[in-house]
């Protein structure tokens, strides 16, 4: 499968804050994705997409130093990926919290400050101070002191942007930061992460399965199907040539309305390459709900 | 027999203030229970794991049971049982999905162990009775400062982990983001809650153990989600749950410690429950209250 020979962004000449170089990701005899090469610039904005399983997750937990490439190096702002590394700002998928949780929103965004430190905690005025910018820089202070469980879906968002920004992270990892949430809140989380990667010049490496709400902000696309991936601008990637190739059948990709859907990609993760071609359906599958 | 005759026999009140003198030693092992109690409750709260203190007391009262049997200290017995339940639960059931199960799996066979001990045990049947109700008024001064010591070491253990352990139980995922060491963690929080559970059972007995490692941080729970407050409520309600029901039933010829204890404790969850609940609704209308005022606000354009 071909793929995008510039790996380093069009648009900056900068150290890339992200380099992947041959990376490759294997799970015993399951091979996710191979020969990744990947710069991400200061202040890009990039979308990982593809069905469930491609290891779009794990391509974070990579970048977490979570899981070890099974080939080649990751990088991320110059030293080779390792845990707890304080220049990436994490936000994890949509968790359910219970109402009687003893945790308030500002404890959440105070927790993405010292939480990883021992010992009990003496809040002082500096990080008291901290938490209240960052509970204002995301619209949160009118509710940072009801229980986190207690607040709307969207809500709990905003708070996890401003806890994921609490160390001036030069990177955010991002993992379907919009699942579960209605349109309107897609929007407004999507535009709240925009806001702050310009303002801080963080680059966001996005997952996600829903490229619309994030789409007026997306610099680069990573779509990966099966074992292969396609990098690029939206334009080069999200259409109906690039990404059939890319899915080895026939996809088509729509714009409805200002939307772009994708029609005929599968959800599952399948390596179409091995199987007949009679074996695709054109069910209406739609990737990018 | 009527109702005030049944009172006259239940509380006596004799000699009380000579009582409370000779037992001075137990009561301060309460409150210090209660402090570890109250405390590591918040942390069963934080990661909803009640049913594995549970699990934990009953593997506690086959230790003791064995103890009581082969002729050893029965307080050692039931910390060497619970400390090795909650290794087994802290290092198998690092999945939430699979830690139900594997409890669910232990408690049986702990409690089957525990009734075999006590079946093959031909000493006195009060030895057996107090396992599964409390006894700490009859334990030796012995016991009581193994019991010390194991609190104050559990509370410089929490001292130390606090916040990461905070962080890795309230938040996991992003707790290992930042590097926090959540597996090991876990690991240690296990340990001081089998450390916990043990010094439990000495009070209020294998069945009541959740009195004083649950209801305090539920009730406490009801009414505040601070960090600070939480927890502090939750060691004033342990403390007086165990104190207070040491007190009262010193008062009382007839009724052990643990209904006491386990009634204290109830009754101040379900004063928080009624005053929480008013709470909640507050919440919940301010919450709707937002919404509606963001419904107005136009959606951020590009």
């Amino acid at each position: 499968m071909a793929k995008e020979s510039d790996a380093s962004a069009p648009a900056t000449r900068r150290e890339p804050v992200i380099r992947l170089r041959d990376a490759e990701l294997r799970f015993g005899p399951r091979l996710l994705w191979h020969d990744l090469d990947l710069d991400v610039a200061p202040g890009e904005f990039l979308a990982v997409l593809g069905p469930n399983g491609t290891g779009k997750t794990s391509l974070l937990k990579v970048l977490l130093g979570q899981n070890a490439l099974s080939a080649g190096t990751a990088e991320v702002g110059g030293r080779e990926v390792h845990k707890g590394n304080p220049a990436i700002g994490y936000i994890p998928q949509q968790r359910g919290i219970d109402p009687h949780t003893p945790m308030r929103g500002r404890d959440l965004v105070r927790m993405g400050i010292d939480g990883h430190r021992w010992g009990m905690s003496l809040l002082s005025r500096g990080r008291k101070k901290k938490v209240e910018d960052l509970l204002a820089s995301v619209g949160a202070t009118d509710y940072a002191d009801a229980p986190a469980g207690t607040v709307s879906g969207g809500e709990l968002q905003r708070l996890r942007v401003a806890q994921s920004l609490a160390n001036d992270p030069t990177v955010l990892l991002c993992d379907e930061p919009l699942l579960s949430l209605d349109l309107h809140h897609q929007q407004v989380v999507a535009a709240l992460l925009h806001e702050q990667r310009v303002e801080r010049d963080a680059a966001v490496v996005f997952v996600t399965h829903e490229i619309n709400p994030i789409l007026p902000y997306v610099d680069r696309v990573l779509y990966i199907v099966g074992g292969h991936f396609l990098i690029g601008t939206p334009a080069e990637v999200m259409t109906t040539e690039s990404l059939s190739r890319l899915y080895g059948a026939p996809v088509e990709v729509v714009r409805v309305g200002g939307r772009l859907v994708v029609v005929g990609g599968e959800e599952e993760c399948v390596d179409h390459h091995n199987l007949p071609d009679d074996s695709f359906d054109l069910d209406g599958t739609v990737v990018n709900r | 027999m009527s109702i005030p005759e049944i009172f006259a026999n239940l509380f006596t009140f004799e000699d009380y203030g000579e009582l409370v003198a000779l037992l001075a030693n137990s009561l301060i092992a309460a409150a210090l229970l209660g402090v570890v109690g109250g405390l590591i409750s918040v942390f069963v709260m934080a990661r909803d794991i009640p049913f594995a203190v549970h699990g934990v007391s009953e593997l506690s009262f086959a230790g003791a049971a064995f103890a009581l049997l082969v002729g050893f200290d029965v307080v050692t017995g039931s910390i060497v049982g619970s400390v090795v339940a909650a290794l087994i639960i802290g290092i198998g059931g690092a999945k939430d999905s699979e830690k139900n199960a594997i409890i669910g799996v232990l408690m049986p066979f702990g409690l089957g162990l525990a009734i075999l001990f006590l079946a093959l045990y031909d000493g006195r049947a009060a030895s057996k009775f107090g396992l599964l109700t409390g006894q700490i008024v009859a334990i030796t001064p012995g016991q009581i400062l193994t019991l010390i010591i194991c609190a104050l070491a559990v509370l410089v253990v929490l001292a130390i982990v606090w916040r990461p352990l905070m962080f890795s139980s309230l938040d996991p995922e992003v707790a290992r983001a930042k590097g926090v060491p959540v597996s090991v963690l876990t690991i240690v929080f296990m340990l001081t809650l089998g450390l916990a559970v043990a010094l439990s059972v000495q009070v209020v007995g294998v069945l009541l153990v959740l009195a004083l490692l649950i209801t305090p941080a539920a009730a406490a729970t009801q009414l505040s989600a601070s960090p600070v407050w939480v927890p502090v409520l939750s060691v004033i309600f342990a403390v007086t749950a165990s104190v207070g029901g040491i007190l009262i039933a010193l008062g009382s010829p007839v009724v052990p410690i643990s209904p006491f204890v386990t009634t204290i404790s109830f009754l101040i969850y379900v004063v928080c429950r009624l005053v929480g609940g008013r709470r909640m609704e507050s919440l919940h209308r301010r919450r709707a209250h937002r919404a509606a005022r963001e419904h107005n606000t136009p959606i951020p354009t590009p």
